[in-house]
């Protein structure tokens, strides 16, 4: 066996590895693009661990930045585990944050410990909704689900900015946005705990839901028949229905259940950051970021919470990168490259399974026998 | 046989104590073997013995660890097919690998087209492929399109397409697999016509019956390693076998003698389309009881395929009935006739029998995953079901042993069938529907299937045996169903079968009972 060969089979069976490599690969890339716009490499990457690492304040607004992300990155996490592709974590999101924040102001003169969850509740029903409508029309009528999601994101769209403007929730001032949510909405830490602590001024409980709900994806797709059955499906209809599951069904509610978690990080980023939503000019890209997220977190839920800390990281540090000079979509360019390389795993696992089985191109990797698992067998 | 046309001055092939490693795992062990002019040279071996590893270095697809090749008397280093093409090797795999919308001749001239300056010359290429075909007696129509001709037809365009660029050495790749018992007595008479004509024939098999009738000698190779090359004539089947396997092997399945019982499925004027909204079933009309295995012997095509995706619930019919145990299970879900007693072995074991990317303990409750043994209040008991995967990969030698966790994709083929066994029969349920439940397997797991199944019908279970082998419909079933055309059109006692008229009747040819 040549040295190249065992490089590939390398980096195909090692998806850790394989990520952290891609992150790697993306930061050099970034200073590749920093070095021909003469900016010092250093001072920009300095900048960028700085902003992140220089203390609680910091560090808890990097959180903050990432606790919608983890939570959208879930959502699509989620939909990857059990084969179907929600790129309308876009739309649920906004849908869900609208529902929060519609609740959080009519309803605002309710206790916390009601309307924190009736937010929640009503930010996930929404969201839930926005993506079985979607699943719907793909059972129905088997409308391609990735084609009316990305029309059901605008129209979340427009329905957002829309119902921004009722009189019943519009601010009246000059602002083209909703009133604040009611402060018994909101899930931020107390001011004494937050001046204490020398966190930022929205450092809030959302990282603890998003954990939380992490662990709660782990659990329904791990050990709940519910999993079984959803991901049965993901990965073989045919088997699935033979073995009697009710494959319409099963995307029904995934696509529910993933839409309801894309609905929460609304609520989240709504009641721990923004506390009001502003009409909006485009499209703010929680959900697609949470594809981003989802990918580096390679669809496992603790990748996934790890993936969007740093992926928050990069977007508050982002920020800070015009201090130096440079320009902030450095950031982009190095997460566009992380992810292009871990998208491109697939090829690398191709060119390894080519190399070993050029009789079946076929088949999937999957279904061929590894000859060194067959050892066993005899 | 006589073996006429074996030269055995001239070695055209020689392979000298091959080693193939995959990481740690040896799939070829030292393994020789030696191919004459005008020779058919059977390789024998058990799935997973390592006969196609050691095919694919002939063929340039893998490089051996160690060891030597020679061609005509020179050592070769095969870096592609290509190479091997190129000193007249030419192989023809168990898949086809052909191009569905595309004529016969398109084809077999695929890659090295006839041209008239930069225009395709079908003229010359049609002329050539017809005189080909001529030559070594494979007639075939060069217009007609893949799609459109039977199994049979389509390994004579693959065995052309190998001799059209100049094949002197032909690998056929378990070429039996998926033809009728005509089209195998066919293939046999045009292997000998090649080699009347000085090509040689290595033929990847573990059919024993086939070996004998044709060819003149068998390397067998066991677990990777050289166990010894025969003269075919002078051993038998059970030798084979015993060579092959390791140990002796019986064929005779131990079926006694016994009264069916009730009535367990009852299908009455079944009608159905297939996926292009063609009428496939016209009326089919069958019963299966208690304790009996009632085989169903046909053509692929004839409706074998939707009778069973419309018993088991993933097709729709037209029209009929059909109940279990008196159950009506017409055109319900599949969970409605499993609740009512039926389980199957299906006909793709990676499409339907298995979720590859599950693991084996996941995969053994694909029905199942509900029931209160294996889940509460809708928690999955990993244990519970770890405990009855662990028991049945004992009882259903399941390898490797310690496969629970391991994805089922990564089983081989004959071990992932026998999960699919092990949990159909586990399923304890009235009716088992078994199609083609030893396909591609070797004899040695072919002897489990057999004894598994009959086993059922022993305990009084219904069994509908749907196989495209007519000597496993033989030895099997208790009574024979000939469907032809959407209907059955015969019935014979398994007993009284006599082979050449099953053929017969599958055919259409000749209608009975």
């Amino acid at each position: 066996m040549d040295k190249k060969k065992s490089l590939l089979e390398f980096f195909a069976e090692s998806k850790l590895i394989h990520t952290i490599l891609s992150i790697i690969i993306g930061f050099i890339v970034g200073a590749l693009f920093l070095m021909i716009m003469g900016i010092n490499v250093g001072d920009a990457y300095g900048m960028l661990l700085k902003s992140v690492f220089s203390g609680a304040k910091s560090f808890s607004y990097c959180v903050v930045y990432a606790t919608p992300y983890i939570v959208t990155g879930l959502s699509v996490a989620f939909s990857f585990k059990t084969g179907v592709f929600n790129i309308g974590a876009e739309g649920q999101f906004v849908i869900g944050s609208m529902a929060a924040c519609v609740v959080g102001i009519l309803l605002g003169g309710l206790p916390s410990y009601l309307l924190v969850p009736l937010c929640f509740l009503a930010a996930a029903a929404a969201g839930a909704l926005w993506g079985t409508i979607v699943g719907f029309l793909k059972t129905k009528w088997g409308i391609n689900e990735v084609l009316s999601m990305i029309m059901f994101n605008w129209i979340a769209f427009y329905l957002s900015n829309y119902i921004a403007g009722f009189p019943a929730i519009h601010n009246e001032g000059t602002a083209e946005a909703t009133r604040n949510i009611s402060e018994n909405a909101r899930i931020l830490l107390s001011k004494d705990t937050i001046s204490s602590l020398g966190l930022c001024p929205t450092a809030n409980w959302g990282i603890l839901v998003a954990i939380v709900l992490a662990i709660i994806v782990y659990f329904i797709i791990e050990k709940t028949t519910l999993g079984y059955e959803l991901k049965a499906v993901g990965f073989n209809k045919s088997a699935a229905e033979y073995g009697g599951i009710s494959v319409n069904r099963s995307i029904l509610l995934a696509l529910a259940i993933s839409g309801g978690l894309a609905g929460l990080g609304g609520a989240l980023q709504l009641m721990g950051m923004g506390g009001r939503i502003s009409v909006f000019s485009s499209q703010e890209g929680f959900g697609f970021a949470g594809i981003v997220v989802a990918l580096i977190g390679v669809s496992n839920p603790f990748g996934v919470v790890i993936a969007g800390l740093f992926y928050g990281a990069l977007t508050y540090g982002g920020g800070k990168l015009n201090l130096v000079g440079a320009p902030t979509q450095v950031v982009d360019i190095i997460v566009g490259t992380v992810v292009f390389f871990i998208a491109i795993s697939c090829i690398f696992e191709y060119l390894k399974y080519l190399k070993k089985t050029p009789k079946e191109p076929e088949k999937l990797p999957v279904s061929e026998p590894d000859p060194g698992k067959e050892a066993d067998e005899t | 046989m006589a073996k006429e046309h074996v030269d055995l001055n001239t070695k055209v092939v020689e392979m000298r104590n091959i080693v193939k490693k995959f990481g740690d795992f040896t799939a070829n062990d030292g393994v020789n073997l030696t191919v004459h002019k005008g020779e058919i040279h059977a390789i024998l071996g058990e799935n997973g013995a390592g006969k196609s590893t050691l095919m694919n270095q002939l063929y340039g697809l893998y490089k051996p660890t160690s060891g030597e090749i020679i061609v005509n008397g020179k050592k070769m280093e095969m870096n592609s097919p290509r190479d091997a093409i190129s000193v007249g090797i030419g192989m023809v795999h168990q898949h086809f690998m052909l191009i569905q919308p595309f004529t016969v001749t398109e084809n077999i001239v695929l890659g090295t087209e006839p041209r008239k300056g930069v225009v395709l010359d079908m003229e010359t290429a049609r002329k050539n492929v017809a005189e080909i075909s001529e030559k070594y007696g494979l007639s075939i129509d060069p217009d007609a399109k893949i799609e459109d001709i039977s199994v049979g037809m389509q390994q004579r365009v693959e065995i052309l397409k190998a001799l059209y660029r100049g094949a002197d050495v032909l690998i056929l790749d378990e070429p039996t697999a998926s033809l009728t018992p005509q089209e195998i007595v066919e293939l046999i008479d045009i292997m000998h016509n090649l080699t009347a004509d000085g090509k040689s024939i290595i033929l990847i098999t573990h059919k024993l019956k086939e070996l004998k009738a044709a060819a003149d000698y068998c390397t067998i190779i066991r677990l990777g390693k050289y166990i010894g090359t025969v003269d075919v004539d002078t051993v038998t089947e059970d030798d084979l076998a015993r060579m092959m396997v390791g140990r002796n092997v019986t064929f005779e399945v131990e079926k006694p003698d016994q009264e069916p019982g009730d009535v367990v499925l009852d299908v009455k004027d079944l009608h159905g389309v297939d996926y292009r909204d063609v009428e496939i079933l016209k009326g089919l009309t069958l019963n299966v009881r208690k304790g009996e295995i009632v085989g169903i012997a046909g053509v692929d095509g004839n409706g074998q395929t939707e009778l069973v995706e419309i018993i088991t619930g993933l097709r729709k019919a037209t029209g009929g009935q059909i109940t279990v145990n008196g159950v009506d299970i017409y055109n319900k879900p599949p969970r409605v006739g499993f609740v009512n007693g039926v389980s199957s072995i299906p006909a793709d074991r990676q499409k339907h029998g298995l979720v590859l990317d599950f693991s084996v303990e996941e995969n053994m409750v694909l029905q199942n995953y509900r029931e209160p043994r294996f889940a509460h209040k809708g928690i999955l008991d990993r244990k519970a079901i770890r405990e009855f995967t662990t028991e049945a990969v004992e009882k259903y030698d399941i390898r490797p042993r310690d496969c629970e966790t391991r994805p089922a994709g990564t089983l081989s083929g004959g071990n992932q069938q026998k999960v699919i066994i092990a949990r159909e029969v586990e399923n304890d349920k009235d009716l088992l529907i078994a199609v083609n439940p030893t396909r591609g397997l070797d004899v040695g797991a072919i002897e489990y299937v057999h004894k598994y199944i009959v086993e059922q019908r022993n305990k009084g279970k219904a069994v509908l045996l749907v196989s495209f082998e007519l000597d496993e419909i033989m030895s099997l079933s208790d009574r024979i169903d000939v469907i032809y055309d959407g209907r059955i059109v015969s019935e014979v006692a398994g007993k009284d079968a006599d082979e050449n008229e099953l053929g017969l009747m599958m055919a259409g040819g000749k209608q009975n009972g």
